[in-house]
């Protein structure tokens, strides 16, 4: 247990924090005039940092050789397969946002700040550490320093009191969630005696102390707010709205991955032994994620308030492979991660690409009306994107589903696995009315922007995704989500 | 053929068509009649290729190209003979819509060839997740093609389409699951064969059941099929009656009969209390209709119930009524939406008042209607006599009270198809904008003269079309004959009578070859 050995492993943080202050230092000296040439810069970093985590990602990793720095982190394939889940998804928001800033749609802060993607590069290194911690110290500095720096992305429009709002929310209600997981945290090692996920492990065996019962419930409900899952969800809507499109884009792929692969370490590392206890948190936050998820949206007008609902929904089926609680579960929840990101990457460009002239955005249902009509390739690619997330086939979005529910089956979870299916409709009405509104009505026609060459081949990539193409996709999918899950399970 | 993956182009060329479509603009018309006429025609070498008495799996295709399941194709003959129904629809489809549709042309032929790629999807899945993915799938262009091209209250219509037919199948999806991790194997004739516990089986059918009676669809879960059809453009009404409805009766046939033999006995009288009802019940709703489209919907529910009433005789009878109602019904309810869609492009109104004495400037229509009005009824000589007389043959050996109550349909379907037809063809000429309206265009001709000649070859020689079908129905009758549920029609031989009973004066004069006519039954 060497400290080189444990470098090695966390080599992708390394370069990330290294570039974040480098980048930092450059954005302190050189100011606004280079966030571009930042941006980019921290694009590439991400990419070389995830590419540098294929090779061990393909091999397969797991055991005690991925254990860094005294069983501080963990660094085996599951940590990998979200890492770069996490990696692509930030990479995506990034090259998204100039156009966003520099146009009308930042309102009176016209102007990218090269603080952007500094605090993109931080939060993504707090991710990392999030889903590598095998130690609830650990745990809570991922999870703070990707907070802070999410709380001040909410709000980088400071002009804008929506975005103000968002970031205002966020931080009150994340730091009383963080309060909370803390608490269950501090409950835990009292009755444990120890903060590494191996020592509560094992103090949680046999029969379960009240307190430590309550450690376990506000741990989860910590958890479920960093998920925006069922009940803990009501800052999502608001957050998603205010926040400027790019960084909400960024909140609804990056940390959900991060949170949702937390949350799996967590209930299989920390509480394995206590199955029952946490199956039932889990399955109850997933069956209400996916009925209220689908019930708030049906009427909302602001599209990005219903993509808000449609991720929280999106958390209830997450979870559902989750509440499984076995490999085929795990590793189905992983798959659904990846499909679900494209979709939300996905939808969230197109929502960036319905400019006015002047670079407006637009973003209600009264402003997408007959689409088809004037923007018909943004308006396929958004039907393809609303019928994938409501689970129609021949789309992927059908895929992600169908593994979930076929691990939740297996394990012989039928009644559950049948009432959320059927909740499931009800999510597809307000699917179908984004396909309604474009396709159905008369054309609106203040859609007239022209979009950069990043979104279109950010869109086309995530559309081909999507589509049925990405069926081919699914043996290797499958292949390194079971590797990624039997690493998750390997030291149970 | 062997080795020549004939399904999989018959899949790649509407769909390449279908591409082509969505940037062709005007020229798509041409290009999807094209792309149908050449998936017919590779239908028909199919057709011409199956081995009837061979193999029970014909043309099969497999390639694991998926994770969690398989690209496998085959058919059998009853498959065949629903991919034929639907290749023939095709282009008459696409002729329909040649002048009426002048908005986004592109985009709605594009729509149809999609259509065509995932029905013929469905007859040849032979792995059930596929054919849940091709059978799911076909909501998607249906429901554009109801709420982009449909009539003025199309939303609603594709709104209750659409979560309908969703909340029906995604309960089947569940029970897929079950049925692939007890059996192991994803694949249908696996399946088909596997004898699942007799108390799953119960939830297994019901579960299939939520799905398929939408799509038949059996009274009472029909009420969107109304909707659907009135608002749909007339060539979306010729597919959605002439094969997704097919789609619950191939369902049953292809899935809950084999796999789920002890289930299907245990509710066929479920299955049949609510085809009684359909049966009555909607053909009374039929006859008081005031629109054309409506009541033909309707009378689609009546003939769906025939047809589930046959599928649940449990004998080869019922199986092949069955079979050849759902054809004849795909030919001759496309038809009649066809002639409903000729005189709505003329006048643009489905009101039957506003129509009358038709016969007298249109002669030729007046012909083909007629022709499909009688075929709707079931005259002797075409295809709707030769279906639903095997059906009720089929059904009166089950069930004498059923076959009774079910053959009331064929009485009401003449009371309010001769209504229609008295209404609209004969009469005076009330209306001056209808007695203007010219008879039926070449391109009208091309559309009526197909459907009508086939209507006529299944009324007079069906064997065409039951030859191939025989040897799976057999098999699927040795399949579930031991579930059968007990018959109260009692079809035993009787002793036959020392004479005959005309026979008065002459005693014991009575012709020994009379005694086959008192072997009532035994055929």
């Amino acid at each position: 247990m060497d400290f080189v050995s444990s470098f090695t492993l966390i080599t992708a943080e390394l370069q990330i924090c290294a570039a974040g202050l480098i980048l930092l230092l450059v954005a302190a000296w050189a100011g606004d005039k280079a966030a571009t040439g930042i941006t980019y810069a921290a694009a590439a970093v991400l990419f070389v940092a995830g590419f540098g985590l294929i090779p061990a990602l393909h091999m397969g990793v797991d055991g005690p050789d991925t254990l860094a720095f005294g069983g501080l982190m963990k660094v085996d394939t599951f940590a990998l397969f979200a890492k770069a889940l996490i990696y692509l998804a930030a990479i995506a928001c990034l090259l998204v946002a100039p156009a966003f800033f520099n146009s009308e749609a930042a309102g009176k802060e016209r102007g990218l700040r090269a603080e952007y993607p500094v605090l993109v590069l931080f939060a993504v290194l707090g991710m990392s550490i999030m889903v590598s911690a095998a130690d609830f110290m650990t745990l809570y500095l991922g999870l703070e320093l990707n907070s802070l720096a999410a709380y001040v992305l909410a709000s980088i429009l400071r002009a804008d009191t929506r975005s103000a709002e968002a970031g205002l929310k966020y931080f009150v209600l994340g730091a009383l969630a963080s309060g909370i997981l803390l608490y269950g945290m501090s409950l835990l090692y009292g009755f444990t005696g120890g903060t590494d996920f191996g020592v509560v492990r094992e103090g949680l065996s046999g029969e379960l102390a009240t307190g430590a019962l309550f450690g376990l419930i506000f741990v989860m409900a910590g958890l479920a707010f960093k998920n925006a899952a069922v009940p803990f969800h009501m800052w999502t809507p608001d957050v998603y709205e205010g926040a400027p499109t790019p960084v909400t884009a960024f909140f609804a792929t990056a940390p959900k991955v991060a949170a949702v692969a937390l949350t799996a370490r967590v209930v299989f590392d920390v509480f394995g032994a206590q199955a029952l206890a946490w199956q039932q948190i889990v399955m109850f936050t997933a069956l209400a994620s996916i009925v209220f998820g689908a019930l708030g949206a049906i009427g909302q007008e602001n599209l990005k308030r219903l993509l808000a609902y449609s991720s929280i929904n999106n958390v209830g089926f997450i979870l559902l492979g989750l509440a499984v609680a076995n490999e085929a579960g795990a590793s189905a929840m992983l798959v659904y991660l990846f499909i679900y990101v494209a979709m939300s990457l996905g939808s969230f460009v197109a929502l960036l690409m319905l400019r006015s002239e002047s670079g407006d955005l637009y973003e209600t249902f009264a402003d997408i009306k007959g689409l088809a009509v004037t923007r018909p390739v943004i308006a396929w690619c958004l039907l393809a994107l609303m019928f994938s997330l409501a689970g129609i086939p021949p789309l992927l979005g059908f895929y992600s589903k169908f593994v979930i529910f076929n691990a939740a089956v297996e394990a012989g979870l039928i009644a559950f696995a049948a009432i959320a299916i059927a909740a499931s409709v009800i999510g597809a009405f307000y699917y179908i009315k984004f396909v309604k509104v474009m396709f159905f009505d008369e054309p609106a026609g203040v859609v007239t922007g022209k979009s950069g060459t990043a979104h279109w081949v950010l869109l086309i990539l995530t559309v081909a995704i999507i589509s049925p193409l990405g069926y081919f996709l699914t043996p290797s999918l499958t292949d390194l989500a079971d590797k990624a899950a039997g690493a998750l399970f390997m030291a149970v | 053929m062997e080795g020549f993956p004939i399904l999989t182009i018959m899949l790649l060329v509407p769909f390449i068509g279908a591409l082509a479509c969505l940037f062709a603009g005007t020229a798509a018309r041409a290009i999807a009649l094209l792309t149908t006429l050449i998936t017919f025609a590779l239908g028909c070498v199919l057709w011409a290729n199956y081995e009837i008495g061979g193999a029970q799996w014909q043309f099969t295709e497999r390639a694991e190209l998926f994770a969690g399941f398989s690209y496998a194709l085959g058919i059998d003959g009853i498959a065949l003979m629903l991919i034929m129904l639907s290749v023939f629809l095709m282009p008459v489809c696409i002729l329909a819509s040649w002048t009426s549709i002048t908005k986004r042309v592109g985009e709605y032929m594009s729509a149809f060839l999609l259509m065509e790629v995932l029905m013929i999807g469905i007859f040849s899945a032979q792995d059930i997740f596929l054919f849940y993915i091709f059978f799911e799938a076909s909501l998607i262009p249906m429901y554009l093609i109801i709420g982009v091209w449909g009539g003025d209250n199309r939303i609603y219509a594709s709104y209750k389409f659409f979560l309908y037919t969703l909340l029906g199948s995604v309960l089947m999806l569940i029970a897929m699951f079950w049925m692939v991790a007890e059996a192991g194997s994803s694949d249908i004739p696996t399946l088909m064969q596997y004898d699942f516990p007799a108390g799953a089986q119960t939830w297994l059918w019901l579960a299939f059941f939520a799905s398929f009676a939408v799509k038949v669809p059996m009274w009472p879960f029909h009420t969107w099929l109304p909707d659907a059809h009135v608002q749909a453009p007339t060539a979306g009404s010729v597919i959605l009656a002439g094969v997704l409805l097919k789609l619950g009766g191939y369902g049953f046939i292809r899935f809950s009969l084999p796999m789920f033999p002890e289930a299907s006995a245990q509710f066929a009288w479920f299955v049949f209390i609510l085809s009684m009802v359909a049966v009555v019940y909607t053909s009374l709703v039929a006859l008081v209709q005031h629109d054309m489209k409506k009541l033909i919907a309707y009378s689609s529910v009546a003939h769906m119930a025939i047809v589930t009433v046959g599928l649940f005789a449990f004998n080869v009878q019922g199986l092949e009524g069955a079979m050849i109602v759902m054809l004849s019904h795909g030919l001759v309810s496309g038809a009649l939406f066809l002639c409903v869609g000729v005189i709505y492009d003329r006048l643009h109104t489905r009101e039957i008042e506003r129509y009358g004495g038709l016969s007298i400037n249109m002669p030729y229509y007046a012909l083909f209607f007629l022709l499909f009005t009688m075929a709707s009824i079931g005259l002797p000589g075409t295809s709707g006599f030769v279906g639903e007389f095997l059906s009720l043959a089929g059904i009166y050996q089950t069930s004498t009270l059923v076959a009774l109550v079910s053959t009331t349909g064929i009485i009401l379907g003449a009371a309010y198809m001769l209504y229609l037809y008295r209404r609209v063809a004969f009469g005076d000429q009330k209306n001056e904008d209808a007695a203007a309206m010219a008879d039926i265009t070449p391109r009208e001709w091309a559309m009526m003269a197909p459907i009508a000649a086939v209507v006529l070859w299944m009324g007079v020689y069906p064997e065409s079309f039951l030859a191939p079908m025989r040897a799976d129905i057999a098999a699927l009758d040795a399949r579930i004959a031991s579930a059968a549920p007990p018959s109260d029609s009692q079809l035993t031989i009787g002793t036959p009578r020392e004479e005959a009973a005309n026979a008065v004066a002459d005693h014991g004069g009575g012709l020994p070859e009379h005694r086959e006519y008192s072997q009532e039954g035994d055929h």
